[in-house]
């Protein structure tokens, strides 16, 4: 097993990418800190992980508050000692382009998806210096490529992507034994895609699905699975000559 | 029990340039997770120690000499490696040669001869492990094709211009060939690796490079150069490159293709 003895935190881990790394961490060993926003979404993935004979924890998050990641990662030290890896999940998606876009909207899609990200990053470097570890944020690649209508989400996931580098050169320049690397999935069957395409009507959604389809060179979308083994390389100790990398799964969208 | 996806149980590969250095540790990361291995190089001797080493844990990996730039050689090879081991799924387009030159004193003739060895060999290895990995082709199970390129196919290293255009050159090559593939329905990915200034025998002759060229005075001046261009401090090891290898190799990375993976130390992220 990759992960025996690890203890892992995710965030966002109710559902879609983040339920499958909890579940795929867990099966490799790990002890896994489940966090959401949504506590009920979090505690039915614990209740999964359990009765497959894993270990695993759920616990509310809104990872947009500074004194809760401090808080958080107090008990998670005082009751395990230690964290190994977080992988920094939780995000949010609006559909909007730049004319549409709202001044609320785009503070709220950086607050969640920038902001949680270096709370996170800040919160678990505080604890890994002394033991290291391994942090995973979930970029997208929309951090790379643009898109007419995810115009916040664009600027959330690119500004990931580079901090990400910063993260990972600061504690390379302390000395820290922690490696910080992104993780940029293509589109993936999650309930953030499904959601998205079921706020359209029928026939646009039909229309997107297979727009999104032919511009995708492995011709189908991924599924959670496929990104939870890249983070799985990511915390494991074969990735350790990785930091400040991006790692791509998106079946070939970024190269064409 | 959840599905296996690191495993390489049932799965042939190929790797080049396997008699030493990331070749050999690509060898003994992919035969250890469970891939029977032919490993090929230009020195029957280097792969045939390799294979020996490997055999004597109990792996199963056989051995074959290669030239990577002769056409001729590679249906020759992958016929053996299917009569050998019954399928051919993971080609590692490894095999390279490097050169420390400035760009000003570098010849036409040098430059030729990089690109013979890593690109025409890179050409060479996708275009026959397509044709084999194909659905209709020889071994007919599509599969996983990973090339070696480098952090200097990424970014300016002094010295290294003809070398680092070639490992470029190897960077996008990859990615039109998995566009194709994939638009053809081959099941075939293709992928690089990057890795930065790694301990082997080519890492060594960048450092003696930056020495004889007068960049800097001495070897202890060129390893500090290495590490100042590299955040974690230190070189790269063989194995930390052959597990990112594994990873693409492996359906672990079913959903991947086209990507560069880049293992090194984090020099291209400053």
């Amino acid at each position: 097993m990759r992960l025996e003895n690890k203890v892992v935190l995710v965030t966002g881990a109710g559902n879609g990418i983040g339920e499958a790394i909890a579940k795929r961490f867990a099966q490799e060993g790990a002890f896994v800190i489940t966090t959401d926003i949504d506590e009920e979404a979090a505690r039915r993935v614990v209740m999964e992980i359990t009765e497959a004979g894993g270990a695993a924890e759920a616990i509310k998050q809104d990872v947009t508050g500074e004194t809760a990641w401090q808080e958080l990662m107090a008990d998670v030290i005082e009751r395990h000692g230690r964290l190994d890896t977080l992988v920094n999940n939780a995000g949010i998606a609006i559909l909007a382009n730049v004319e549409e876009e709202t001044l609320e909207g785009w503070r709220k899609t950086q607050a969640v998806n920038m902001e949680g990200v270096f709370l996170g990053c800040q919160a678990a470097i505080r604890v890994m210096k002394e033991n290291g570890g391994s942090i995973i944020n979930i970029s997208s690649i929309e951090g790379i490529i643009g898109e007419p209508n995810t115009a916040a989400y664009n600027a959330s996931k690119g500004g990931v992507r580079i901090f990400t580098k910063s993260a990972a050169l600061h504690c390379t320049t302390q000395g820290y034994p922690i490696r910080v690397n992104s993780m940029h999935p293509g589109y993936v069957m999650t309930p953030l895609v499904e959601k998205g395409l079921e706020m359209m009507p029928e026939d646009e959604a039909d229309a997107m699905l297979e727009r999104i389809l032919g511009q995708i060179p492995m011709g189908e979308m991924g599924e959670p699975v496929d990104i939870a083994n890249g983070c799985l390389f990511l915390a494991s100790d074969e990735s350790k000559y990785m930091t400040g990398s991006e790692m791509i799964i998106d079946g070939g969208y970024t190269c064409h | 029990m959840s599905q296996n996806y690191f495993s390489l149980e049932n799965k042939v590969a190929l790797v080049t340039g396997a008699g030493a250095g990331i070749g050999a540790a690509c060898v003994s990361a992919l035969a250890a997770a469970g891939a029977r291995v032919m490993a090929t190089d230009i020195d029957a001797t280097s792969c045939s120690n390799t294979a020996s080493a490997a055999r004597e844990k109990g792996m199963l990996v056989a051995s074959m000499q290669q030239d990577v730039c002769d056409e001729s050689c590679w249906q020759e090879v992958i016929d053996a490696t299917l009569d050998e081991f019954g399928g051919f799924d993971i080609l590692v387009n490894n095999a390279g040669i490097h050169s420390n030159c400035l760009l000003e004193a570098d010849t036409l003739e040098n430059l030729q001869r990089l690109y013979r060895v890593n690109v025409d060999s890179v050409f060479l290895g996708m275009k026959y492990a397509a044709m084999a990995m194909k659905p209709e082709g020889s071994a007919g199970q599509g599969g996983s094709i990973v090339n070696l390129s480098s952090a200097a196919g990424l970014m300016g290293v002094p010295l290294e211009s003809a070398y680092g255009s070639t490992k470029g050159a190897v960077r996008l090559y990859t990615k039109h060939a998995a566009v194709e593939f994939a638009a053809l329905g081959y099941g075939i990915r293709v992928n690089s690796v990057h890795p930065g200034v790694i301990e082997t025998e080519m890492g060594s002759s960048l450092l003696d490079g930056f020495v004889n060229s007068g960049l800097v005075e001495s070897l202890e001046q060129a390893h500090e150069m290495i590490q100042n261009l590299t955040p974690l401090g230190r070189l790269g090891k063989a194995e930390e490159v052959a597990s990112v290898v594994h990873f693409l190799a492996s359906d672990a990375a079913s959903y991947v293709t086209g990507a560069e993976y880049v293992v090194d130390g984090g020099a291209t992220a400053k």
